[in-house]
């Protein structure tokens, strides 16, 4: 049996199933980081000192992984306009930017991580770092999620673009979306935590 | 695909290329801010300010809510409301002197 507004909108939300979904899914995201914010608030608020970011976190390593992000999600924009346009070629090209993008943000946070630990700086060992790993290492796995969707659609998941052109955009736009969001998220923690 | 749709699409990407582009100059300035070291309510004030254009410009181009469907409107409705909550649990906290400085 077909499953219904895969493609078509319902007439009573003027939306395919698939965008309601992913953005529900985004409304839970938002309370998941918002929980994380709220708690970092508490924390540095209640603190007797708090230190700036930029005294002991990379910021030219952060301003780098923050450019990569934004061209990632341009690539992404890119990509659906591409299969909007009917050129799977020119969508496998941006797609794969997308992944390669991800992955270079990803190298980047390795190498911030790894200095902290050679220095011995933990999760452990303040309120700071604490709250500094949490932060970045849930983004990291949302990083690492959406690159995996966006790689499944680089290789094996472009198969349905022969059978169903339009389904195949409007998995690649909600991925999109998702992966946008993890941008969003990278700006508000980009100045929270490196720059404050 | 009509020649009305690729149009469409045309304009679509140019606003992408200028949304990039401003979300560029803006990190820069967020950077930029920071070292001129401000106060620490200013400092806060003015790249929370910086963050919600950035991420406005994402949310509006590149996730196109600028032109989406109502019930979307109504579900980020509802999601900025409780979001609002939770931030400001940490100030009702302290208000109701819950937190006790050392």
């Amino acid at each position: 049996m077909e499953i219904p507004y895969t493609v078509e909108a319902r007439r009573d939300t003027g939306l395919n199933n698939g965008k309601i979904g992913i953005w529900l899914f985004l409304a839970s995201e938002v309370m998941l980081f918002g929980a994380l914010f709220a708690s970092y608030i508490l924390i540095r608020t209640g603190s007797s000192s708090w230190p700036r970011g930029d005294t002991i976190l990379s910021v030219p390593l952060a301003t780098f992984n923050t450019l990569v992000l934004i061209s990632s999600s341009v690539t992404m924009v890119m990509a659906w306009a591409s299969l909007m346009r009917r050129k799977l070629g020119t969508f496998r090209m941006y797609i794969g930017g997308t992944v390669l993008l991800g992955l270079v943000f990803l190298i980047v946070k390795y190498f911030e991580y790894s200095d902290k630990f050679h220095h011995g700086h933990f999760p452990s060992t303040d309120n700071f770092y604490a709250i500094y790993f949490t932060l970045t290492g849930l983004h990291m796995l949302h990083v690492a999620g959406g690159m995996a969707v966006n790689a499944y659609f680089w290789g094996p998941g472009a198969k349905q673009y022969y059978t169903n052109p339009e389904w195949f955009t409007n998995r690649v736009e909600n991925s999109g979306l998702f992966w946008h969001f993890v941008d969003l998220v990278w700006i508000f923690l980009f100045p929270t935590l490196y720059l404050l | 695909m009509t020649s009305d749709h690729a149009v469409d699409i045309d304009r679509h990407v140019r606003v992408y290329i200028s949304v990039f582009v401003a979300l560029m100059v803006l990190t820069v300035i967020t950077v930029a801010i920071s070292r001129l070291h401000l106060s620490v309510p200013l400092a806060v004030t003015v790249a929370l300010v910086v963050a919600i254009v950035k991420g406005s410009l994402v949310a509006c181009y590149f996730m196109h809510l600028i032109s989406e469907k109502k019930l979307i409107y109504a579900v980020l409705a509802v999601t900025a409301a409780f979001f609002v909550v939770l931030l400001a649990l940490p100030v009702v906290t302290h208000s109701n002197g819950y937190w006790i400085p050392e």
